[in-house]
């Protein structure tokens, strides 16, 4: 991959972090259907989004088989988790449904900053313990908005495209400048989930 | 396929993505104003202080005389330790003289850019780390409520991180050799902001 191209991928996982968007307590619509739906829903909500940049950089930074294992992993825990809470859980999964973005962003963010070595099974696992709860929330989100459940085949591809450029860029890196440039992202990743939950435990504006 | 050609299908394949998630918010069905308030209002926040600013510049410029590693490592750090400041805000949590701490906080760290003071970098982390929780403690005090958390925090943190930023941009002209007391002036220049405020707080 050339330098170029992983510059190119390490600011698409890089600047979705700085750019104002909606987060959506509601799901997106498009008007092409349920699965389109599930598309924009991931690139227009930046609690599912940045998760998905943080899992797709804490996997390449760990090497390919990292990179390889969490891409299907996560991308199959979010579509089973989906389904799951769609049918069944969603009362359950809306009562929690506040603190996944915030324990994902700030446990994942430390992960990437701190850039330790970590095996390829337990990169693994943190992708499918995201992907599952980011998937359940999503499943139940659209449960309670009577959208149909395709849209999670849409929502499961796009985590799954979106994880394996992030991670391919990551693992590509060979410049300590843009390593850095990921470990600090990841800081500030965590430093939104700390101030998130501060503002939880206060009770308002999340 | 020639390699060439690939390689530029991937690019184009990466830049699509890029502008995907840069163009997000036009695929919304209709337009939330509030978000986009919560965004700017938490990047208007950390400049919205004069001595706020020069602290975070001081940051960067010091990380920049102090080199590697601790050009990157300081910036890695304050954000996380500043959310934890406040966190320690938002819940309630009291932390005496703020103020105070913040003033210091420019003095101190202005006064190290002008000496161009070279403790240990664990020494240099935790100086630092001390300073971003004044900081965050007061900026989370401070958080309107009704705000859209996420996207405030997204701007909170990217300004902040800005901030530091820039303190880095510019420290880089330490390795010309105008560059050097040029920095140190614009240190003792941070210094007595830092002490004009120290006397506010004081007063």
């Amino acid at each position: 991959m050339t330098r170029g191209l992983a510059k190119a991928l390490v600011l698409a996982g890089v600047v979705p972090l700085l750019w104002p968007a909606g987060a959506a307590a509601h799901l997106v619509t498009t008007g092409l259907g349920p699965v389109y739906d599930g598309v924009v829903h991931v690139l227009a909500s930046p609690d599912d989004l940045i998760p998905i940049l943080l899992v797709g950089a804490l996997a390449g930074m760990n090497g390919p088989t990292a990179g390889r294992w969490s891409l299907f992993a996560a991308s199959a825990a979010w579509l089973v988790a989906g389904v799951a809470a769609m049918a069944g859980a969603t009362a359950i999964v809306r009562d929690v449904a506040w603190a996944i973005p915030i324990f994902s962003l700030l446990g994942l963010g430390v992960l990437v900053a701190i850039d330790r070595t970590l095996p390829a099974l337990l990169v693994g696992v943190f992708a499918v313990v995201a992907g599952a709860l980011h998937g359940a929330s999503n499943g139940s989100g659209l449960a309670e908005a009577g959208i149909a459940w395709t849209a999670l085949l849409g929502i499961a591809a796009t985590v799954f495209v979106v994880l394996a450029l992030t991670a391919a860029g990551a693992a590509s890196i060979r410049a300590d400048w843009m390593r850095v440039t990921l470990r600090v992202a990841g800081s500030w990743a965590a430093a939104v989930g700390l101030l998130l939950l501060g503002w939880a435990i206060r009770g308002g504006g999340a | 396929m020639p390699p060439r050609a690939s390689r530029r299908r991937l690019r184009a394949a990466a830049v699509a993505v890029l502008l995907a998630c840069a163009s997000e918010g036009a695929a919304w069905a209709h337009v939330d104003a509030a978000s986009a308030d919560g965004f700017a209002a938490g990047l208007a926040h950390p400049v919205s202080g004069l001595d706020h600013v020069v602290a975070m510049v001081a940051v960067g410029l010091w990380g920049a005389q102090l080199g590697a590693p601790a050009m990157w490592l300081l910036p890695v750090v304050f954000p996380m330790v500043m959310a934890a400041g406040g966190f320690l805000g938002l819940v309630g949590l009291p932390l005496p003289g703020v103020e105070l701490g913040i003033a210091l906080s420019a003095l101190l760290l202005g006064v190290a850019v002008a000496a161009e003071a070279r403790p240990r970098l664990g020494v240099a982390a935790a100086l630092v780390a001390l300073f971003a929780v004044f900081h965050g403690h007061a900026h989370g005090t401070e958080l309107p409520a009704g705000e859209n958390g996420l996207l405030y925090s997204l701007g909170f943190v990217s300004a902040t991180g800005s901030l530091h930023g820039a303190g880095i941009a510019l420290g880089l002209v330490h390795r010309w050799p105008y560059g050097v007391p040029a920095i140190r002036v614009v240190g003792a220049g941070i210094a007595a902001v830092g002490t004009w405020f120290l006397w506010r707080a004081l007063s």
